[in-house]
């Protein structure tokens, strides 16, 4: 690039019309002539709209990158330093402040909310644990895995048939989902993961899609598209049903209550948070802990790891089979939480949902994760309208981000170290 | 007897067709070394405007087939080709040095893009094309037959037609020489004055040709499609690249053929509901035994 400071009009003048013309060329049959049957309706406006829109935003582009601050911003760009940001070692965070009173928060949340926003933060809190245990896998292991979502179901649908076959419970099923998760994981991971990294993107996908094409097309086992019921969580046995079942009591009639169906709901949300928050210690434990820094040592640089002796494979299988078993435990939540589930709950889109999380918090940052979730869970709440362009947004989200900040909104600081005293220099 | 014989034929020219998407991947995997995971939307997209390059024709009272069939595929082609290389420019390439993990994310990003585009500006239900080339040839076979229809015939001869002049092209041309010399050592071929940012281009345009006529011919033949067929079909096309050995062109052919007739006879023999899970089964299977593939060169990781 040359290094004159002037703006050069006719070469953005020139860009603009190489980009109207290939807008054209791009939206002008797919927006322009809508089938309709074999027929057709032009809408001619919208391609001129959008063509002008691109032409316009070209245009700025272009004028933007020759002025000064252009320069600069993409001088910061080439020259930003986006590794792990390391803090003094007496350095406290905020967030020690900040914690408790979230954890207040949580606890009352449950019981001024309405029923509708109830049932909105659990499942905020159900993709905070899926961002989770995806961000161990893709954001400290830097494994892409796209059937995430496959996981999720091997939980969902464990509470679900189990307790339709055998009687377990949610109980029972809590533990043994994350168990049975990460046992397909390792099932899964093993082969896969000596190989090259991209190769597991893609037989990960096809694990996602095994799964929810095994779960619709098995209907004498899986009741396929129709789905299947999942029960309650129970208190000490008592259930939160208006009836219970046989040789049960209600929980409303055992504390003189009157039936209200937010009971259910509350107790969910209560069980949910207190997970989070164990998912959140022990992750927040393990990234400080040798198999945590081999993840993301791995992940930097895995020749220099294998050359230092690291055991690749089980480092790798280790990160993949704690992800699935998280994604497990999301899964036995959701299907409590809906009472019901069926296939379409886990296809491609939710995989890419949750990697949208987690690109969006920043890869490895639990916190940008937490946040990333509830943003991305709540915000298609309140935006109804727009909802047919959801996954467009996070399409765009996921380039821009990937462009602009690939280690996400948060960025991921470490506390430094100092020798201790008394030791010996 | 028969039923075999009418899946290996069916399994052929699905395989044939499989063998064109699989180009894109195997090219693009060749040169710069990522999945280019909205291969299968291009594709999908490829077939929306086969809809309306034929909507449009016939509009204009065009009705012989020959004359649709041609306008159709230069259309398609030269429309999906602008895809190809607006999908590169826009979301590939401010990324080229970076980390694979970052590019795979942007192209799984733009995937969804393209599916979610597609959705809203032509709506979720499920479009169709009117059948243009209909007949068949039959062979009586003991007490069954095979039937070959005409537009069978057509898509292998267009598929094979195009997989011998892109073979040329890569193979016998100053253009293919460049490609291949940045496939080699991209850094070399920059020294040795070949634009790579161009070929790189180039390569993407190719893929999202070869997707294109693909296509084109599938959706002439099954007449239905909708915004999300190029998810299954992506992945199948992969997995035959991989099969073939990705970065391999001929191996993306023999793969995506040999993955047709396989699953071709799955579906005729054991269970067409379980055809997916086979190919994606397959797909894991062979990465496990042999990630190189048939064709492919095993890859040697240097410090």
């Amino acid at each position: 690039m040359s290094q004159s400071t002037g703006i050069d009009i006719k070469q953005s003048l020139v860009d603009t019309v190489i980009a109207g013309l290939m807008a054209l060329i791009v939206f002008g049959p797919i927006v322009g002539v809508l089938l309709d049957g074999y027929d057709f309706n032009l809408q001619t406006g919208n391609v001129a709209g959008l063509v002008g829109v691109v032409m316009m935003g070209r245009f700025a582009v272009s004028l933007f990158f020759q002025s000064q601050a252009g320069r600069n911003f993409l001088y910061r760009q080439a020259s930003k330093n986006d590794g792990v940001t390391v803090t003094a070692p007496d350095y406290k965070s905020n967030l020690r402040w900040i914690i408790p009173v979230v954890m207040v928060l949580g606890l009352i949340v449950p019981f001024i909310a309405s029923k509708y926003v109830l049932t909105v933060v659990i499942l905020g809190l159900i993709y905070v644990l899926l961002g989770l245990g995806l961000n161990i896998v893709v954001g400290l292991a830097g494994l892409l895995d796209l059937g995430f979502v496959g996981f999720y179901a091997i939980g969902a649908y464990g509470l679900a048939l189990g307790y339709e076959n055998l009687g377990i419970g949610f109980w029972t099923m809590l533990p043994l989902a994350a168990i049975m998760a990460a046992v397909a994981g390792a099932i899964l991971g093993f082969p896969v993961l000596r190989m090259h990294g991209d190769y597991l993107a893609i037989v990960t996908l096809g694990f996602g899609e095994i799964i929810r094409l095994v779960l619709t097309n098995w209907t004498s086992f899986t009741h396929g598209p129709n789905g299947v019921s999942a029960p309650l969580p129970t208190l000490f046995g008592l259930e939160f049903n208006r009836r219970a079942s046989e040789g049960n009591i209600p929980f409303h009639e055992f504390f003189g209550l009157k039936y209200d169906s937010g009971f259910k709901y509350i107790f969910v949300y209560l069980i949910l948070f207190l997970v989070v928050w164990a998912v959140l210690y022990v992750k927040h434990r393990l990234t400080k802990m040798p198999v945590g820094r081999a993840w993301e040592a791995l992940r930097e640089d895995e020749i220099a790891c294998r050359s230092l002796g690291l055991n690749h494979v089980l480092v790798k299988l280790s990160a993949f089979m704690l992800g699935a078993s998280t994604g497990g435990i999301a899964g036995v939540f959701f299907a409590s939480y809906q009472g019901f589930v069926n296939p379409s709950s886990f296809t491609f889109f939710e995989s890419a949902l949750i990697l949208a999380i987690v690109v969006l918090g920043g890869m490895g940052s639990t916190l940008g994760v937490v946040l990333a979730a509830f943003f991305l869970t709540v915000m298609p709440e309140i935006l109804r309208e727009f909802a047919d362009y959801r996954v467009l947004m996070f399409g765009v989200l996921m380039v821009v981000m990937m462009i602009w900040k690939p280690r996400g909104l948060v960025r991921v600081t470490r506390t430094g170290f100092a020798t201790r005293k008394g030791t010996v220099k | 007897m028969d039923i075999v014989l009418q899946q290996l034929v069916n399994g052929l020219t699905l395989g044939s067709v499989y063998g064109l998407i699989a180009i894109g991947y195997t090219m693009v995997y060749g040169i710069i070394g990522m999945i280019n995971f909205a291969h299968g939307d291009v594709y999908m997209v490829s077939s929306y405007i086969t809809a309306i390059a034929i909507a449009l024709l016939t509009f204009f009272g065009l009705e012989s087939f020959p004359v649709i069939i041609l306008g159709t595929l230069i259309f398609t082609i030269a429309v999906t080709s602008v895809y190809g290389w607006v999908i590169e420019r826009v979301a590939y390439r401010p990324l080229r040095n970076s980390s694979r993990l970052s590019i795979l994310i942007s192209a799984i990003g733009m995937s969804l893009i393209l599916q979610n585009y597609v959705q809203i500006a032509q709506g979720a239900r499920q479009q169709g094309v009117p059948s243009l080339l209909s007949g068949a040839v039959r062979f009586d076979i003991g007490d069954g037959f095979v039937q070959i229809t005409y537009m069978k015939l057509f898509i292998l001869f267009a598929a094979f037609l195009g997989m011998g002049v892109l073979t040329y092209i890569i193979q016998k041309t100053k253009l293919g020489r460049m490609c291949r010399a940045t496939q080699q050592d991209r850094k070399m071929a920059s020294i040795l004055g070949i634009d790579t940012d161009k070929i790189i281009s180039l390569v993407f345009v190719i893929g999202a040709a070869m997707a294109a006529l693909a296509g084109v011919l599938i959706t002439l033949d099954y007449g239905a499609f909708d915004f999300y067929v190029g998810f299954i079909i992506g992945i199948k096309a992969f997995t035959a690249a991989v099969l073939g050995g990705i970065g391999s062109l001929p191996g993306a052919m023999l793969g995506g053929i040999i993955l047709g007739l396989s699953e071709a006879l799955f579906a005729g023999l054991i269970s067409s509901d379980y055809k997916d899970v086979f190919s994606f089964s397959l797909l894991v299977v062979i990465l496990i035994f042999r990630p190189s593939g048939l064709l492919g060169k095993p890859e040697v990781e240097k410090v």
